[in-house]
């Protein structure tokens, strides 16, 4: 068999942006003595094919004849004087482009066997060996996915993946000591604690057998932290300054118990399913999952980072009978994209690199996938340096009367559709539920997993035809195949039932595969679907019709066991309560005291001109538009308020407002909360803050408080001490609190804890514990949607809500390098008059701009609505000093208070307003003016402040630099 | 013949995403519409005939691996040829918007028709000179006299969102003829009509060039979505109280959809 190497370079004339972005990365990281660098696409053709034909595939299928020059060698590589370097990935990794280049050369009607792709990169200047393996290694290759050749590589075919002969392996565990128990469980990265092995054990006593490999994956995966959150699901002791607390489940008896004695009948499906899901209008409703990807990220930031998508993409497709995409979230937290590489520990990847990667991977998924991003967020913290959180979202879209949770039935087949089963993904489940160390990039790699959208994409589009089909829907239940895989899916599928699967029909990429690797590969866009035998060869049909794998790969059935066959042979048979309720509760203990930290002296010499300046420079603050933009936000022609806003679109919107249907003025609001840098202070006032801010978010664009649904997401470090613990329990009870107060349901949720990196000389680099709320709001009518930005000159300008002495965790302690310790508090009463207030001032239309008090206190909010609106601003403290009977300046100006608003008022609308905000904490601060100055003044008339808003969004636009 | 309500093919593959909305759109502009997969129309290519206007959506076809449009435009010479030729020359419209511009052009339907047999493609849709996605809102000015689907002298504001959108013909010659030849519909421009660097052309293409048509007129392509600037909701600017509302993509559906009436 021939092998084809073909190679595409541009054009002398061509200009190449992917060449001209490595040499920016070159320059970024310090390399200067590289000149120049082309770039060429490597496809690699193994085909019996006449010459003739490779030629037609070049020709009409491969090369750009406008912009690219061709080199067909056959079998051996071409030489060239330059370095280079070539990379190509590892064998077994999802390459896309491979598998649509084989399609489509089959389409064609040529014989191919495979394709692979690579590229190559040829550099000018005078290079050392060690910076070429710099090069290779920290900007052009990742070896974890990738292995990288020097010079050009021969056209060797890959390795052979060997023919797997089939052997049952069994692991004696009757027998073992609790040491050994141990040991099994590190060995074979189980991650369970000895009452769990303990448990495992005696199950397989009362069996009187010894257990298979398989059976042991199984029961780890169900059981792991990441499946079963069994952390946050424990009882808990705790003793906190409010004194000695029980909780029996604290998961049940925080978050839940909210949501549970709310009990909105507006909340369709709650914590059951996938995602929890709303009622959006009499025929819709809407579900929302937020999910993390971290350990994935941390290792592969691209292919963690659109599996992280992909993944929590396919929730609302697997919720209820299935949702459509409307939107997706991301939520980032980073350390410094200007961290030294000196200060990196080994087996860290630099934060720029993992931002980029992140940032690609999302923005390659999403995109492709046809799903607007639309809200988001970036937290930079040096914690976050050996792992970083990808928090991705989505929501979907369904109608109302296939919303609920639907059941199998015995008989129906067990279906797994879309992507095919490889090794990748391997142990996902149990690897997120440890921490990550200084091997984790060699050991894990096997975990990481790289996504193929389009594949997602045509699993939905079968899917939604399945769903609507004229006869009925064609499945009776659907689920996805997330962490723990096929194990996880068929295993909560069938808990009431049973299952039979036969491992060898799974369809597999490649042969080789154990049966038990079959079991638990974590390989990315597949559902499992429950299918009656009638319904069966229509799905099928469907999915052939539109190139998509669907295979029975066995029958649900009513015996609540799980049974597992290979070529007929039984390799597995667990009972269904076992595996689900066989895990043993444990009781952890929690403590939580306040802590006393330093707080800086009193300087009243501070120039607050220049503060303004570096807060809007801050990261946390800065314009994130070169992410936004990468994303397509506007796909699917639902957006109303974007995520950049106002005059020159490059506004900072509170949160977006989408238009899920075509023909409806009806819209979602979507935003989110998150200041792990109040968690410092206080867990509690984290969450009811983050609670706020989500809030505060939606109701700014217009959504209504009183139809808004939160999700939680809480990462924490290890959670395996009473103080640890305690932060956790603290939050949780912040959760409650809020989300009583507010009348605000939590409907889903999800936690990941381990969120460590241990260097190689045994350093512990926690994360600061961190909580993400993700908010959705009914917009009943997007024709009466919010902006942030100024509209008109002369309009006054007010601010709603209280301004206390709470510079605790603000960002103006933290450019100062304090936390201190007045972290803000929320006053739930107040807050909840306001949000309903202001949505409807928003709804009167009342008001011209809304924009919340967030990161930066209200100057920042100030000095955002100016320059987003192309408007200077005159601003005085005077009322303000004798609202709040703060005296200082700097507290009042940069304070990150709760719950507070900063509306434009048009002149005419004055009256209105003073008359509806009555009994409300409203301030007059000021007014808008065309002069592009931003001036805010003290009560004696002098400026504190007074800069060109085109200095201030300057400022605000590069203080990220990519 | 009459054409009442000119029906309108919509093609779909795998990873086509625009669909929907550009349904939407010819619906408003009054026209019947339907989405169909390219594997159905590999079984039955002549279904085609039923329509007057064929539209190319956006998206990401066959994940725009290879390049954007790549795979999509070489299944429509190899199965659909003769077909596309017939709908070709038979009065018809062709409509490519973003991906499906890149289709057309990859195709050999732009900027002349060429779509059965040898053919050398003229001009491309490669790489943005920003090297990255990009969703932004750009203003567009119509000069074209003769293209079907908006009359020269239009001042439209639509957002952009591709990764693969600069516009590059051969050489001189080709770019000369089609400025000769009236086939140039639509250049980036300010919101005064004028030319102007990043990011007022989003992604260096030469000429400012955003949309071509062929010779006739009837074939059209542009990187820009008029079916996302349908209605007023979906600009950036409608909450800014003193602007009137934005000239949007309307208009080319409802002239497409008139051709026919």
């Amino acid at each position: 068999m021939n092998i084809w190497r073909i190679e595409l370079s541009r054009t002398a004339q061509a200009n190449d942006p992917h060449a001209n972005g490595i040499l920016h990365e070159l320059k970024d990281f310090g390399i200067e003595s590289v000149t120049s660098v082309r770039h060429s696409r490597i496809f690699l053709i193994t085909s019996d094919a006449p010459k003739n034909q490779i030629d037609t595939v070049v020709n009409e299928l491969l090369i750009d004849p406008v912009v690219e020059l061709a080199r067909v060698d056959l079998n051996a590589p071409p030489h060239h004087d330059t370095d280079s370097i070539e990379v190509h990935l590892l064998p077994g990794v999802m390459d896309p482009v491979a598998e649509s280049t084989e399609f489509a050369i089959r389409q064609l009607g040529i014989n191919v066997d495979q394709v692979r792709t690579a590229r190559f990169y040829q550099f000018q200047g005078n290079i050392s060996d060690a910076e070429k393996s710099l090069i290779a290694s920290r900007i052009l290759a990742n070896e974890c996915i990738e292995h990288v050749v020097f010079g050009s590589a021969g056209s060797q075919p890959p390795p052979e993946p060997h023919d797997y002969q089939f052997q049952l392996r069994h692991v004696p565990i009757r027998d073992l000591s609790d040491d050994q128990l141990l040991e099994l469980s590190k060995k074979a990265d189980l991650f369970l604690n000895l009452d769990e092995m303990r448990a495992i054990q005696n199950y397989f006593k009362t069996l009187d057998r010894e257990a298979t490999d398989v059976e042991i994956e199984s029961i780890a995966q169900t059981w792991s932290e990441h499946c079963v959150h069994k952390t946050l699901k424990s009882d808990v002791e705790y003793r906190g300054p409010e004194g000695k607390k029980f909780f029996k489940n604290l998961l049940k008896s925080t978050i839940a118990k909210a949501t549970r004695q709310l009990n909105k009948k507006w909340c369709l499906s709650v914590f059951v399913d996938n995602a929890g899901v709303i009622e959006f209008d009499d025929q819709h409703a809407v579900c929302f999952k937020v999910e993390t990807h971290n350990h994935p990220s941390a290792i592969e930031p691209y292919g963690g980072a659109s599996t992280g998508i992909g993944g929590v993409i396919r929730d609302p497709m697997g919720t209820g009978l299935g949702a459509k995409p409307i939107a997706n979230t991301d939520v980032f937290c980073f350390a410094n994209p200007d961290t030294n590489f000196e200060d990196l520990p080994k087996g860290v990847l630099h934060p720029r690199r993992v931002f980029k990667g992140v940032v690609s991977g999302v923005r390659d998924y999403g995109n492709r996938m046809g799903i607007p991003t639309i809200n988001g967020a970036i937290w930079f913290d040096t914690r976050y340096l050996g792992n970083p959180l990808v928090y991705c979202g989505n929501i979907g879209l369904m109608p109302k009367d296939k919303a609920l949770k639907a059941d199998a039935k015995p008989g129906d087949y067990v279906v797994v559709l879309g992507g095919k089963t490889g090794r990748d993904g391997i142990h996902g489940a149990t690897f997120s539920s440890g921490e990550l160390t200084a091997q984790s990039d060699q050991e894990f790699s096997h975990a990481v997993q790289i996504g193929n959208a389009i594949t997602e994409k045509k699993v939905l589009d079968v899917i939604l035809q399945a769903r609507d089909a004229a006869q009925g829907c064609l499945y009776h239940a659907i689920t996805d195949c997330g962490a723990g895989g096929l194990s996880s899916a068929v295993g909560e599928m069938a808990e009431k039932l049973g299952a039979e699967v036969d491992l060898d029909k799974v369809p597999l990429k490649y042969k080789g595969l154990r049966y038990d690797e079959i079991w638990i590969s974590e390989a990315q866009e597949r559902m499992v679907l429950a299918v009656s035998p009638e319904n069966w060869p229509k799905l099928k049909a469907l999915c052939d019709s539109e190139d998509v794998d669907a295979t029975a790969i066995g029958t649900f059935a009513d015996h609540k066991k799980l049974i597992l066959r290979y070529e007929g042979t039984q390799v597995a048979q667990i009972d269904m309560d076992f595996l689900h309720n066989g895990l043993p509760k444990s009781t952890r203990k929690a403590t939580w005291s306040p802590k006393q930290l330093p707080e800086p002296p009193e300087n009243s010499s501070i120039d607050l001109n220049d503060t303004l300046k570096k807060l809007l420079a801050h990261p946390n603050i800065a314009s994130k538009e070169w992410v936004i933009r990468q994303y397509d936000h506007e796909v699917q022609g639902g957006s109303v308020v974007k995520p950049l806003t106002g005059i020159v679109n490059d506004g900072p919107s509170d949160a977006s407002v989408v238009k899920p249907l075509l023909d409806s003025n009806k819209g979602l609001a979507v935003g989110c909360g998150l200041n792990p840098n109040f968690g410092q202070i206080d867990p509690y006032w984290m969450a009811a803050c983050c609670i706020d801010e989500a809030l505060r978010n939606v109701v700014a664009v217009g959504g209504d408080p009183k139809r808004c649904a939160i999700l939680d997401n809480f990462c924490w470090d290890r959670c395996n001490n009473e103080e640890k613990m305690g932060t956790l329990v603290r939050a949780s009870l912040g959760c409650y609190d809020a989300s009583k107060a507010f009348g605000t349901p939590f409907i889903s949720g999800k936690d990941s804890l381990n969120n460590e990196f241990v260097t190689d000389t045994g350093k512990r680099i926690a994360i600061p514990p961190t909580l993400l709320i993700s908010a959705m709001a009914i917009v009943p009518d997007v024709r009466k949607s919010m902006t942030m930005d100024f509209k008109k000159p002369n309009s006054s300008v007010y601010l709603i809500g209280k301004t206390l002495p709470e510079l605790g965790g603000s960002h103006y302690w933290m450019l100062q390098g304090f936390t201190g310790n007045s972290v803000p508090k929320v006053d739930f009463k107040s807050a909840r008059a306001i949000f309903n207030k202001v949505h409807s001032l928003i709804r009167q239309r009342i008001i011209a701009a809304c924009h919340d008090c967030s990161e930066g206190g209200l100057t920042v909010a100030l000095a955002e609505m100016a320059f987003a609106g192309g408007l200077g601003a005159q601003i005085n403290l005077t009322n303000l000093k004798s609202q709040s009977g703060i005296t200082q300046s700097d507290v009042l100006l940069f304070s990150e208070s709760a719950s507070r608003f900063i509306v434009e008022v048009a002149p005419e609308k004055e009256q209105k307003f003073l008359a509806a905000t009555q009994g409300l904490p409203i301030c007059k601060l000021g007014n808008t003016q065309s002069e592009k100055s931003f001036i805010i003044t003290d009560s004696t008339g002098t400026p504190l402040i007074n800069e060109s808003i085109d200095t201030l969004k300057t400022a605000w636009k590069t203080g990220i630099k990519m | 013949m009459n054409y009442a309500k000119p029906k309108v093919l919509v093609f779909r593959a795998a990873g086509t995403n625009c669909d929907k909305e550009t349904v939407y759109a010819f619906e408003q502009a009054g026209a019947t519409v339907d989405v169909i997969h390219i594997n159905k129309l590999r079984e039955s290519p002549d279904t085609i005939k039923n329509y007057q206007i064929a539209v190319f959506p956006g998206g990401f076809s066959f994940g725009d691996d290879i390049a954007a449009g790549k795979i999509f435009a070489v299944r429509m010479r190899h199965e659909l040829g003769p077909q596309l030729n017939e709908f070709v020359e038979s009065d018809k419209l062709i409509l490519g918007i973003c991906n499906g511009f890149q289709i057309l052009v990859k195709a050999g339907l732009l900027p002349e028709p060429n779509i059965q047999g040898e053919y050398s493609q003229k001009v491309t849709l490669s790489d943005n000179d920003s090297g990255k996605f990009d969703d932004r809102w750009v203003w567009l000015k119509s000069f074209s006299n003769k293209c079907k689907f908006i009359p020269a002298g239009e001042l439209i504001y639509l957002p952009i969102a591709h990764g693969e959108g600069k516009f590059i013909p051969r050489d001189n010659d080709v770019l000369a003829q089609l400025q000769a030849n009236d086939q140039v519909v639509f250049r980036y421009v300010d919101e005064n009509g004028r030319p102007g660097g990043f990011p007022i052309n989003p992604n260096g293409s030469v000429d400012d060039i955003a949309g071509i048509c062929d010779p006739t007129g009837r074939i059209f392509g542009l990187m820009p979505h008029p079916e996302r600037h349908i209605m007023p909701t979906q600009g950036p600017h409608w909450t800014r109280l003193s602007r009137k509302s934005q000239s949007g993509g309307m208009k080319i559906f409802t002239q497409a959809v008139e051709y026919f009436g």
